[in-house]
């Protein structure tokens, strides 16, 4: 099952280079749709059925949709939405040149510290709908409660913010 | 099939985040800068899948859940700042937004 994981990660990660590399903000987000259906492979690979599914649909349809709708509506009048080169000198080498770093250093630490292969057989039910919905309400239920007051502050705070009428 | 790599999700997850993390330096869009975020979060969320399966635990899919429900928070709050930042200034770079400057 080795080909899953290469297969859906090289998916994932050129959905990522798509976002960074796009010029043009819409492109970004179908590279970004791109990236989240080879993670959503991924997570299925993993006995992560849940969370692919969820995956897909809060992503790829709830948040996606939403960056299209701000796009769509703010961008209409200019095309070229960033200048070229005029900001800070060197900021793209400086930039790339960091990322890599970064990057070359969580390989190394993941290559020499974390264990090469998956240790047991999983039960069958991991990763279920059932077996998640236990552990989240079960289990976690402080955290849940959490995220449900974090969501709620935040759909106060966009009313607050953009639902005001203009004066 | 037990030969299955938990190092080949994790190196994945570390390429994905550093291609997040060049797009949010190289990048001054702040529509492009904000899934670039997300980029980030979502490498993270998969190094978190593939521990719990290594350990065989759901405390993992537990965590990425959640961290799915506050980036969707805070992509909510993002782009309602965005929008005010379009109205207001009608700026398309981050660059343009330097009035706290000092």
């Amino acid at each position: 099952m080795t080909w899953v994981l290469w297969a859906a990660g090289a998916i994932a990660v050129l959905g990522a280079i798509g976002v960074v590399a796009s010029r043009t903000p819409v492109y970004s987000v179908l590279s970004l749709v791109v990236n989240f259906l080879g993670l959503a492979g991924l997570f299925l690979s993993l006995h992560a059925e849940f969370l692919a599914v969820v995956q897909i649909i809060i992503y790829a349809g709830a948040i996606l949709i939403l960056f299209l709708f701000v796009i769509a509506l703010l961008t209409v009048r200019k095309d070229p939405m960033e200048r070229s080169e005029d900001g800070l000198e060197g900021q793209r080498h400086l930039g790339i040149a960091a990322a890599v770093l970064v990057g070359a250093l969580l390989v190394v630490v993941v290559l020499s510290g974390a264990p090469a292969f998956f240790a047991a057989e999983v039960a069958d039910d991991f990763g279920t709908a059932a077996a998640f919905g236990r552990e989240l309400l079960v289990t976690h239920v402080f955290p849940f409660e959490l995220a449900a007051f974090a969501l709620m502050a935040a759909v106060i705070g966009v009313v607050v913010l953009v639902g005001r009428k203009q004066s | 099939m037990s030969g299955e790599l938990v190092q080949g999700y994790l190196f994945v997850s570390a390429v994905i985040f550093a291609v997040g993390g060049a797009g949010l330096l190289i990048r001054r869009n702040p529509l492009v800068v904000l899934m670039c975020i997300e980029l980030m979060w979502n490498a993270a969320n998969l190094a978190f899948v593939a521990f719990a399966r290594q350990w065989g635990n759901l405390d993992g899919h537990v965590l990425a859940f959640l961290v799915i429900v506050v980036a969707a928070a805070e992509i909510a709050i993002g782009l309602a700042i965005i929008v005010l930042l379009f109205r207001k200034k009608e700026a398309v770079d981050v660059d343009d937004l330097r009035s706290l400057r000092g």
